[in-house]
């Protein structure tokens, strides 16, 4: 007795399937990358308190466990993995999931944030240059583009603030929330949304650029195709063709590029959450490396592995329902 | 920020007087302090991490035994202090009344349990302090007697109890792991302020201590300190009026003198006194040409300090006269040798002690650490490099980040020169003189890395760490200076507190000299 299994689930199981060595593969070779970089967690802390005696230091790296071989570590490390546990951050004093988990949320939120408006505003304005190409309306919007796109996200990020926070005032500097407010319910959604408009504008406006080119281009070559002409033919015209024949078509490299850059924007919020002072796990990456908490470093690696591998199979699906064509094996 | 500040105006009167003749305006009460702190910090026991960056948050929680003050050492937790003749009784008179933020009485019982367990044991420069603490003794539930096995300078001790000197209630820290103590990052205290909440990465939030013992204080309602990362963005901060303060150079030099024009701030070295650093330039003696004393002195010769601390420290600092900076009172002496700026004195050496540039003008290369401590170390190498080219000697920098600088100089030597910082803790006892002896184990950060022995400096550090007689130890201290810059295993070439930035909203603001690190009982905010 077997029930028919749709394909789209042995699709989905079989990748997740696949992703578990190489998740493996990426934690033993982050681990041992970490392990070449001089130095240890002891070091940066030695270093911040501004000196400690020797038995201090030699207290210290016994009770993290950095008295034993790296191959030792590596083996205690791998087997806690194993059993979903990422150890303890000696830099914050917490479990590595509770840093973790307080800090996702956010990073999520801005990555959320900066992708939706980059595709969406990225793609509108690529249709639209790409319907009146080679028109002033596609010159602004290819110019605005490239001035988007060459602009560094940490030079972005400092301009912000400088116009609407010290001069306007308008904006938050940064954080995610009102220090000591303590809003509730919508007043607390509206404040957050509020911390978030500069961040979210400093990542997205690059990945913005470029969904905009690549639409543009895409719109282009599906218009000169022989399904527009018979759609044409058929009486489809404005916005039905736009939107049901060409748009839906030109999307597909588009996806792609978004399935990728998911990984890209998790490393730009490293640069954007440290300017703002988001409590993300961008900047949670950034003083890990500085301080060598090599567990927190590597539970954010673990997690950010996890997302791409997830994001990667979401796109593949996604191709498969943008266009039939693609049979999912 | 608005509408949570308390408005009760004081009416003049009495407890402006107690603030202080010297504030003619009426102290305001309530309100919300917002402090700049650059990076986190995972420890908040005093007792545990001795560091600035510690006592910035927890000095508002816990309190020292002592304070330092401009009016010398006063007593916080502590009322009173004397020393046996033979320096090995050290008896501390403790203040009635005091109680922990939970409501249990502080007493003899907390200071010793703290003295033996944490002091002694485990918080780093204390370790070595206490390191012949035998028993802290409590005749009375309000005196201490700390027992030493060999002579403790009273001068030595009373330094040392502002930064190395906060108990702990031993209520809530005995018979459990000290270490994994949740007190650690909730701590609790005597001070003025109650621990709230530490969100990671975010902010901590204290509240004031409705029972202080200092009756009628502290003036604010709340201190926040927000955790913000980057410099650039700190400054926007103080200039949209979102902090009120930023501390150790927690901004970048360039906004520190742009604001400093800025009439909403105060700009300057005023509370850090306590803090003072030196910027170092520090030799690998182990390299043969580093070893010959000409050379060491043609490097000095070299820097022109005055330029370096116009352009880097843009004025705010001195020239440095050896280890002990000319903030340590008594112990510090400006009779010592110097090496004024000289590029031909400095080219003459270098001939004499047989390096004589080649063809390309080139006399040897040095491979150079500078230290990512932030702004003045990576200037002052880079122009460290720049002036010892001008004599024939090419410099390859090699940056890393704290733990890779930490190793390569410290561990494994592997640099001909390197330059920091030093920081002076109070008394030379504490931090500096373990950087000029010998012996100190290989690794050890801010031990003797340059390799130098001398058997009449480790005498006169030995001599002067016994000494009893204050005029005595002084003159060791003296000598200590003196051999120092006649040896030069290290150039302390400027001396410069760090720098703060205040809203002016903040009235008492760095009216002690480790502003930063004390309590804030009373400061307050004027809006």
């Amino acid at each position: 007795m077997s029930l028919p299994v749709p394909p789209l689930l042995t699709y989905t199981v079989r990748r997740v399937v696949q992703a578990i060595p190489i998740i493996i593969l990426i934690m033993v070779g982050s681990f041992l990358l970490i392990k070449l970089a001089p130095g240890d967690t002891v070091d940066a802390l030695v270093g911040d308190m501004g000196g400690a005696d020797p038995a201090f230091v030699a207290r210290l790296r016994a009770e993290y466990g950095l008295d034993q071989s790296v191959m030792v570590q590596l083996w205690r490390y791998m087997l806690k993995l194993a059993q979903f546990d990422f150890g303890w951050s000696y830099v914050y004093e917490q479990p590595v999931i509770t840093v973790l988990m307080s800090r996702i949320g956010n990073t999520m939120l801005l990555m959320v944030s900066s992708l939706v408006v980059a595709f969406t505003f990225g793609v509108a304005l690529g249709a639209i240059a790409a319907r009146r190409a080679y028109s002033w309306t596609d010159n602004m919007i290819s110019t605005l583009g490239l001035v988007f796109y060459a602009m560094p996200s940490f030079f972005l990020s400092l301009l912000l603030i400088l116009i609407f926070s010290v001069k306007l005032g308008w904006l938050p500097v940064g954080g995610i929330r009102t220090i000591g407010a303590f809003k509730t319910g919508w007043a607390d959604v509206a404040d957050v949304a509020r911390h978030l408009v500069m961040p979210t504008a400093a990542l997205s406006l690059i990945y913005l650029a470029f969904y905009m080119r690549l639409m543009r281009t895409s719109v282009l070559e599906v218009m000169d195709l022989d399904f527009v002409r018979t759609a044409r033919a058929k009486g489809a015209g404005g916005a039905r063709l736009m939107f049901h024949h060409v748009m839906r078509n030109a999307l597909l490299p588009v996806v792609t590029l978004l399935g990728l850059q998911f990984s890209t924007v998790l490393g730009g919020s490293v640069i954007v959450e440290t300017i703002f002072s988001l409590p993300g796990i961008g900047q949670l990456a950034y003083t890990s490396v500085v301080k060598r908490d090599l567990n927190t470093l590597m539970g954010i690696i673990a997690i950010s592995s996890i997302i791409v591998v997830v994001v990667n199979v979401v796109t593949d699906l996604v191709y498969a329902w943008l266009d039939p064509r693609i049979e999912l094996k | 920020m608005q509408g949570m500040m308390g408005r009760l105006l004081l009416l003049g009167g009495a407890l402006c007087v107690v603030a202080g003749a010297a504030q003619a305006e009426e102290v305001k009460r309530g309100g919300t302090a917002v402090i700049h702190m650059v990076s986190e910090q995972g420890v908040l026991n005093p007792a545990l991490r001795a560091s600035t960056g510690v006592y910035q948050i927890s000095g508002k929680f816990m309190e020292p035994l002592i304070d330092k003050t401009y009016d010398g050492y006063v007593g916080v937790l502590a009322t009173e202090w004397s020393s046996s003749a033979d320096g090995k009784a050290i008896t501390f008179k403790l203040r009635e009344g005091v109680k922990w933020h939970d409501g249990k009485p502080f007493t003899c019982d907390d200071v010793a349990f703290s003295a033996m367990n944490l002091w002694k044991k485990l918080l780093n420069y204390s370790t070595t302090l206490q390191a012949n603490l035998e028993a802290v003794d409590c005749p009375t539930p309000h005196t201490a007697v700390f027992k030493y096995s060999k002579p403790m300078p009273l001068e030595l001790l009373v330094a040392a109890m502002p930064d190395l000197g906060h108990p702990v209630p031993k209520h809530l820290y005995e018979g459990t792991d000290i270490l994994k103590n949740p007190y650690n990052q909730k701590p609790v205290g005597t001070g003025p302020f109650k621990f709230v909440e530490y969100k990671r990465g975010e902010y901590i939030i204290a509240e004031r201590n409705k029972d202080y013992w200092r009756k009628g204080y502290p003036y604010l309602d709340r201190v926040i300190w927000r955790f913000i990362p980057d410099k650039a963005a700190a400054a926007a901060a103080l200039e949209a009026g979102e902090i009120h303060e930023s501390g150790f150079n927690g901004i970048s030099m360039e906004d520190m003198v742009r604001l400093s024009k800025d009439p909403r701030f105060d700009v300057g070295p005023k509370g850090f006194e306590n803090n003072v650093a030196h910027s170092t330039v520090e030799f690998n003696l182990r390299n043969p040409i580093l070893a010959d004393i000409r050379v060491r002195q043609a490097i000095y010769h070299a820097l022109d300090i005055d330029f370096a601390l116009k352009t880097i420290m843009r004025g705010y600092g001195k020239p440095g006269r050896g280890p002990i900076p000319s903030t340590a009172g008594a112990n510090y002496t400006d009779n010592v040798p110097t090496y004024p700026y000289d590029l031909d004195k400095a080219k003459a050496l270098l001939d004499e002690a047989g390096y004589k540039p080649d063809a390309n003008g080139i006399r040897f290369k040095l491979k150079h650490r500078p230290a990512p401590w932030g702004e003045y170390t990576q200037l002052w190498g880079e122009y460290y490099a720049q002036a010892l080219k001008k004599i024939g000697i090419n410099v390859e920098l090699v940056t890393n980040d704290a733990p890779g600088f930490l190793n390569g100089v410290y561990r494994d030597h592997d640099f001909d020169t390197a330059n920091g910082w030093h920081q002076f803790r109070a008394d030379p006892a504490v931090s500096t003189t373990v950087w000029l002896r010998s012996g100190a184990p290989v690794g050890t950060a801010w031990s003797n890395q340059f390799g130098y022995k001398s058997d009449k400096m480790d005498g006169l550090i030995d001599a002067a760490a016994a000494e009893l007689d204050p005029a005595k130890r002084a003159d060791l201290y003296h000598q200590v200076q003196k051999l120092e810059m006649t040896d030069l295993p290290v150039i302390f070439a400027i001396e410069h507190p760090f720098l703060g930035i205040t809203s002016k909203k903040l009235k008492n603001h760095h009216n002690t000299p480790r502003w930063d690190s004390s309590s804030w009982y009373d400061l307050w905010l004027d809006q």
